[in-house]
């Protein structure tokens, strides 16, 4: 399910709208997935709060949504691009790759609730395929 | 037996007692089958299903978008055993509809988008949790029937 011309360019549109609230957008969705799906809480047992909005949680919001929008920018070479992200999750982190679903689903809910007008049906299927292909290009490392 | 806390309970009633079940049930439906193409697979009859902008104004699309939120109505009646509730509708979707049930999952997903869109700030990490808990009780309900 690769990415189109005009997928590509839905995309960078939406980024560039919704990029001036990246740090809540990071915060929203990390909080809700680990709220609504506990499990990924297993990763995190190194912070002193996981609740959502916390300080740790903030944080690294900001890293991830920060990754988000380095993919963008490489979107048109994405395994390429995120070569060292890569290396990092395959390596060091080892998240299941089924977790990259799970986060992908909340950044989607945020992104539809902080902008209910420009998350359209073809927003939402451009986004769902891109970070599709984010996951594939941070597991590629992986065996 | 699912066990729901009384936040729970009143989240999924409050969430659906005030929802437009026309609106929100075209634009999930339609959502699942712009978003994940492939369920179009079951919607041969449906006419132009060509473009998002074709699926968006397919008047069959809404019609049974309704008729689909309608049947979650009955799980939302019967909360306490959604199991039994659905045996029928589970048996429906498997031997006469042959519905692969991981269907059920993206259409979730999509009505969970949808709701989020409704709710804005009102659809909090609690309110999204108990929603998507609600909706795995239907999806595993549904998926029982199927052998």
């Amino acid at each position: 399910m690769s990415l189109s011309a005009n997928d590509k360019a839905t995309v960078k549109a939406l980024w560039a709208k919704i990029a001036p609230k990246a740090e809540d957008i990071g915060n929203e969705a990390l909080s809700r997935m680990l709220y609504v799906y506990p499990q990924t809480k297993t990763y995190f047992s190194h912070w002193s709060d996981l609740t959502p909005g916390s300080a740790p949680v903030r944080k690294h919001g900001k890293k991830v949504v920060g990754g988000i929008g380095l993919a963008v920018e490489k979107i048109d070479d994405l395994f390429n691009g995120l070569l060292t992200l890569s290396e990092l999750h395959a390596f060091q982190l080892r998240v299941d790759p089924a977790n990259f679903r799970i986060l992908s689903h909340n950044i989607l809910v945020v992104l539809a609730l902080l902008f209910p007008n420009d998350f359209t049906p073809e927003a939402h299927l451009a986004m769902d395929k891109f970070f599709a292909r984010v996951a594939l290009a941070l597991s590629d490392k992986y065996r | 037996m699912v066990e729901w806390t009384d936040f729970e309970r009143t989240t999924i009633q409050d969430i659906f007692s005030k929802m437009n079940y026309e609106v929100v049930g075209q634009q999930a439906l339609a959502r699942c089958l712009i978003v994940y193409p492939w369920t179009q697979r079951y919607f041969g009859n449906f006419g132009n299903l060509y473009n998002a902008a074709a699926i968006m104004g397919n008047p069959m699309v809404a019609a049974h978008g309704t008729v689909v939120l309608h049947g979650l109505d009955k799980a939302v009646k019967n909360m306490d055993n959604i199991k039994a509730a659905y045996a029928e509708l589970s048996v429906l979707h498997s031997e006469k509809l042959h519905v692969d049930p991981d269907n059920f999952r993206l259409l979730g997903d999509c009505l969970t988008i949808v709701v989020a869109a409704q709710l804005g700030a009102g659809f909090t990490p609690e309110v999204q949790a108990a929603f998507q808990k609600f909706l795995a009780v239907v999806v595993s309900s549904l998926r029982r029937q199927y052998h």
